[in-house]
């Protein structure tokens, strides 16, 4: 256990991969998916917990990347927006965004789709109550909320079907 | 904003941590859930020369039901105790008020531990305890001690904590029979820091008659306000609408301390305050009754 301002070797697996890297402890997660790993699909917005841009899951349950320091996922495992489906091949969360319109400009959608991701999996069934107390902690200024509402009813919908 | 520069260690054991603090001393923070910690540290309103991350010790997380109430460990995370059922059963007060704390990806991390040790005066938690009477054990290389939640909290973010100390954990005295709860606050937006807000408990004898109450409000104060001597005004007597009346209004014209700041102003603070507290002593008086 030494301790050191200089970097620590982590090892954390994003996606099913396995990076390694050397980082500085005040290295945010959020700044490592972007800059050490280049997954830029996890926004930055606010960087104190409030925006929800950044949220990720580690080990399935979702969390703020901008309230973590990247040396405390040794070990653990991160998914982030890359990690739940492709472009080809979107998962059912982002197929009812994208058919319920669901979003506009896009930038708070990663950290809405992880979140909601996470959320139908011990929640199959929600109702709309449910859905708005879980997006609760992301903002989005485009929407109003209504269409990404619809899109998480419609997911659940498509996920019960499937 | 980005956090500045510290030593990380993470240790795995209690005995490790308390020894990194008793070494480093006030150049030294406990890292929880960082929920509160690392917005600060981005900021850099907070820049700690060290980090002690303790959210490699295991079992420091646990709710566990005993004797007259219940136990919670300090790493316990906010959403266990938003789906436990021991909570439910022992601390409803508790229980019940943990969805309307921040949102969900911060009730992931954020911890039991670290909100009371963080004593933000406008969080839930220490005005909770403090309502319940809750003690903290805090552990040093020292020793140990139990401290109650009223004597915990001395001001905006400072606790009795010793630079060397950790509370490890909390007990949260169950209500006797007959009693009732309530927390009533504003916020301009759901989960959001609350505007003003206060927690109440009430019990009543077999005929009615109030024989013991607590009003602690929150976001009006440097720490969780007690209004004790509102409280004392309610024991003895009937819950009536006058006495409600009564103990609002000495609890809010002379018990609390708001402040102005760009979210609200202290008379706007008082006037919730006001009407929060006659709300809760309501709703606390109807769950005693049975009614709720």
């Amino acid at each position: 256990m030494e301790a050191t301002t200089q970097k620590i070797e982590l090892s954390v697996t994003v996606n099913g991969t396995r990076y390694e890297r050397a980082v500085e402890p005040r290295m945010l997660l959020s700044d490592f998916l972007r800059h050490e790993i280049g997954l830029t699909g996890t926004h930055v917005g606010c960087e104190h917990g409030v925006c929800g841009a950044c949220s990720v899951l580690m080990d399935g349950e979702p969390v703020r990347s901008c309230l973590m320091f990247a040396v405390q996922t040794q070990g653990h495992e991160i998914t982030t927006v890359e990690g739940l489906g492709a472009v080809d091949a979107l998962s059912p969360v982002q197929q009812a965004f994208h058919e319920a319109h669901g979003l506009q400009c896009g930038f708070c959608t990663p950290g809405i789709l992880t979140t909601v991701t996470a959320f139908l999996e011990t929640n199959p069934n929600p109702s709309e109550e449910e859905v708005r107390e879980v997006i609760s902690g992301n903002l989005c200024r485009c929407t109003g909320y209504q269409h990404i509402v619809d899109a998480v009813l419609l997911a659940a919908k498509k996920k019960q079907a499937s | 904003m980005k956090p500045a520069p510290f030593e990380y260690y993470a240790p795995t054991t209690l005995d490790e941590a308390l020894s990194l603090l008793s070494e480093h001393g006030y150049d030294a923070k406990v890292l929880a859930g960082g929920q509160s910690l690392v917005p600060m540290m981005n900021f850099r309103i907070a820049q700690p020369a060290v980090l002690v991350d303790i959210n490699n010790i295991p079992d420091l997380a646990y709710i566990n039901a005993e004797e007259g109430g219940v136990r919670v460990g300090a790493l316990t995370r906010h959403h266990q105790s938003e789906a436990s059922p021991v909570m439910a059963q022992h601390a409803p007060l508790i229980y019940s008020t943990m969805p309307k704390i921040a949102y969900p990806q911060v009730r992931t991390r954020g911890t039991f531990g670290g909100s009371l040790s963080h004593a933000d005066p406008a969080a839930e938690l220490p005005t909770l305890t403090t309502t319940l009477d809750a003690k903290f054990r805090l552990v040093s290389q020292r020793g140990e001690r139990w401290v109650s939640a009223s004597e915990f909290f001395l001001g905006l973010y400072t606790t009795a904590l010793e630079p060397d100390e950790i509370l490890v954990e909390g007990f949260v005295p169950e209500l006797p029979p007959h009693s009732g709860w309530s927390l009533q606050e504003v916020n301009r937006r759901k989960h959001d820091f609350a505007l003003a807000g206060v927690a109440a408990v009430l019990t009543l004898d077999e005929n009615g008659i109030c024989q013991n109450a607590r009003l602690v409000f929150l976001s009006v104060g440097d720490h969780p306000m007690y209004a004790e001597r509102a409280s004392n005004l309610l024991k003895g007597q009937a819950v009536t609408p006058e006495a409600i009346r009564a103990a609002t209004e000495l609890a809010t014209t002379e018990e609390i301390d708001p402040g102005d700041d760009i979210h609200a102003t202290a008379d706007f603070r008082r006037h919730l305050a006001n009407t929060l507290c006659q709300r809760a002593i309501e709703q606390a008086h109807q769950r005693a009754q049975g009614k709720q």
